[in-house]
């Protein structure tokens, strides 16, 4: 489905959802720092609870600042309405909260970020919603995996940490033929290098810690209904199409069209779990994002340099990363991500476990820590962090060789990261 | 809701209300390609001060079966015949865009079934570009972008909705493709053929209010203000900064508006 034709996407990246503050004039959005919002009168406020008005009532369930950037992000990625959330991990569970219940289940992908493994695989099961997770690149099993009581078809655009990429047209075909929605999580490729509502998917995540944000200041997460999904037409989906108690008996299907999930998302999920955006977060995610083009394009040029440096090194035993022709989705990132693929990608390091640490230690320029998509370069060894207490045998399992190094290529000179990863790789080398 | 209109399963939304005999009726006729979900807020600020909201969506729009009737003559007189089968003697009467010209035509014509009329985006006639219609008759996309677009006004497009975390453009967008195919054109069509509004106009005998938007790509104020000064009692209220989407642009002063004469 196409976009209706309007301002482009760097115009919208700066203006999208926000005008100059009526009151005051201020150019840029205000942070609006208040838990509640006054009222008219008695009609009004029972309107605005009543969903009769438009407007704010109480910052856990909307506050101006946040509307400005969820507006942004549903323009950016062509949805129809957007939640800030807390964190990427709230948005995620907010998705599944919506529209997935206890005794049901859920398909995602086996290759995707940690916590989200954490979510589904352990807490999500112990609420009584089962998941099966399966090879993002197997089609197969993926429409195997789907039972009478799936709900939810999930996974990364670019997988965390296999990069393997989403065929995300032909996943939303199964997943729609079953009478699912595809929930993607877009990380690593923000709306600029990616759109996935425009090839299939109907939900979108983002933890706005990462590229959108691009400082690395805050915490964050943004959940987009792209408003395509047939909730009423699936037949699966009660909590959009049958009367809520929880709300009066309101219907969402029936009463918000297009809108139904972020609504329900926004009056129950916010309303009870609470796990909403601080305004001030907010404000700064939105700073990222004026500028999100930029640099999205600066991470994309960098990487390409340094992943053809990598490529050189022999004590670089394989790097593995879409833009290369040998890996296996090379010519699908075309397809999906013309712009390039993302800025994180790892690479196995000659001399696994022991190299791998002296790498990460001989590194002067990039920051070892448990985040991506900052402005800064950043760099983990898996096998000696995140995943220490895991033996040969296990990482092997879980897709992680022992000189897996993730990298997440930041906004530096290009020739100041290489001379960093090129003395890093030279002292991984040294005793072994 | 579902009622049988002409034997054609019918949908309407009451907003989350009850319909209680001897409660005032309030009629909603969406525009061209939508449906009753566009009247949301004011069908739940109806229900809840007592009235009896019908939100209806016209056949082969939203929930309703059948085919799109083919003129604004004949969507009048199925608001006419859903009265009489939904048990309503007189109601206000509000329409937007298409609906508008529902709205004035059943007005002009079943005069004792109005008990008063409001029009949002209005003008007569409303015709439709040749371009647009030629899209829509062809079911291409283009037609719903391009409709999209010109419902909104530079503020619709960038964005700042009153409703929190909603794209006002993508919304709209989504609405339309919902529609059915041919659906879309028969509406259009009907639009750009109405031809006998200004003389219906000055047959009206119900109060009446009129919303121009000073942005209105589609149906331009000065269209619409010659609307308005040809019905005999017609207040208007000016909508700034606002588009065509009126009800997505500006949907606090549109209730507040419809509350002073519903």
């Amino acid at each position: 489905m196409a976009k209706p034709p309007t301002l482009k996407f760097d115009s919208l990246a700066l203006h999208a959802g926000q005008k100059p503050d009526p009151t005051t004039g201020a150019r840029a959005t205000p942070i609006y720092q208040s838990a509640s919002f006054v009222f008219r009168d008695t009609d009004t406020a029972v309107g605005l609870f009543n969903i009769e008005r438009a407007g704010h009532v109480y910052s856990r369930l909307s506050n101006p600042t946040n509307a400005v950037l969820e507006e942004r992000i549903a323009t950016l990625d062509n949805g129809v309405g957007a939640i800030a959330t807390a964190s990427g991990q709230a948005a995620m569970h907010l998705a599944i909260a919506t529209i997935v219940s206890a005794g049901e289940h859920i398909v995602a992908s086996r290759s995707i970020y940690g916590g989200t493994h954490n979510l589904l695989d352990y807490t999500m099961r112990r609420f009584g919603i089962d998941t099966t997770f399966v090879d993002p690149r197997d089609l197969d099993a993926l429409a195997s995996a789907i039972q009478p009581n799936t709900r939810l078809v999930f996974s990364e655009v670019v997988g965390n940490p296999g990069m393997e990429v989403l065929n995300i047209p032909e996943v939303a075909e199964i997943a729609h033929k079953a009478g699912l929605p595809l929930l993607v999580d877009a990380t690593f490729t923000t709306p600029y290098l990616c759109r996935p509502i425009d090839f299939g998917a109907d939900l979108v995540m983002h933890s706005a810690t990462k590229f959108l944000s691009g400082h690395g200041v805050v915490i964050g997460g943004l959940l987009v209904d792209g408003g395509t999904f047939d909730w009423q037409g699936s037949g699966k989906f009660p909590t959009l199409s049958e009367p809520y108690a929880g709300f009066h008996n309101l219907n969402f299907a029936e009463e918000f069209g297009p809108a139904a999930f972020i609504t329900r998302a926004r009056k129950e999920g916010l309303r009870d779990f609470g796990a909403c955006m601080a305004p001030n977060t907010a404000f700064q995610i939105l700073q990222g994002i004026e500028t999100l083009s930029l640099r999205m394009q600066r991470h994309i040029e960098n990487t390409e340099v340094v992943v053809a440096f990598l490529e050189q090194q022999e004590q670089v035993e394989s790097v593995n990363h879409p833009m290369l022709e040998a890996h296996p989705d090379h010519e699908l990132a075309k397809a999906i991500l013309p712009k390039g693929s993302t800025a994180v990608f790892s690479f196995n390091i000659v001399g696994g476990r022991t190299a791998g640490i002296k790498f990460i230690e001989n590194l002067k320029l990039f920051s070892h820590l448990a985040n991506v998509g900052d402005a800064k370069s950043l760099v983990i060894h898996p096998a000696s962090t995140t995943h220490h207490r895991m033996d040969s045998a296990a990482l092997d399992k879980a897709g992680i060789s022992e000189g897996l190094i993730r990298l997440s290529i930041g906004l530096e000179d290009a020739a100041d990261i290489v001379a960093d990863l090129k003395s890093g790789l030279r002292a991984s080398q040294r005793g072994l | 809701m579902y009622t049988q209109v002409n034997d054609q399963k019918t949908f309407y939304s009451n907003g989350n209300g009850k319909i209680i005999q001897g409660q005032p009726n309030v009629v909603f006729i969406h525009g061209a390609g939508h449906d009753h979900s566009v009247w949301v807020m004011p069908s739940r600020y109806f229900a809840r001060h007592h009235y009896n909201v019908f939100a209806l969506d016209l056949p082969a729009h939203g929930r309703s079966a059948g085919t799109p009737l083919k003129s604004i003559d004949a969507m009048a007189d199925w608001i006419c015949a859903a009265l009489d089968v939904l048990d309503v003697d007189a109601a206000a009467i509000v329409g937007h865009s298409m609906g508008s010209l529902v709205a004035l035509n059943f007005s002009a014509r079943y005069a004792s079934r109005t008990r008063v009329l409001a029009l949002l985006g209005t003008s007569t006639p409303m015709p439709v570009t040749e371009v647009l219609l030629n899209a829509a008759r062809d079911n291409e996309h283009d037609a719903f972008d391009m409709a999209n677009t010109w419902s909104h006004s530079p503020f619709g497009e960038m964005g700042g909705n009153e409703n929190p975390g909603i794209s006002m453009m993508m919304s709209g967008q989504r609405l339309l493709e919902r529609t059915p195919e041919d659906v879309y054109f028969a509406d259009l069509n009907a639009c750009n053929a109405f031809a006998d509004g200004d003389r219906l106009a000055t047959q009206i005998t119900s109060e009446s209010l009129m919303f121009v938007a000073a942005q209105d790509k589609m149906t331009a104020p000065a269209s619409a203000l010659k609307v308005a000064q040809l019905i005999p009692q017609c207040r208007v209220i000016h909508l700034n900064p606002c588009g065509h989407a009126m009800l997505s642009e500006q949907p606090n002063a549109v209730l507040d508006g419809l509350a002073s004469i519903v």
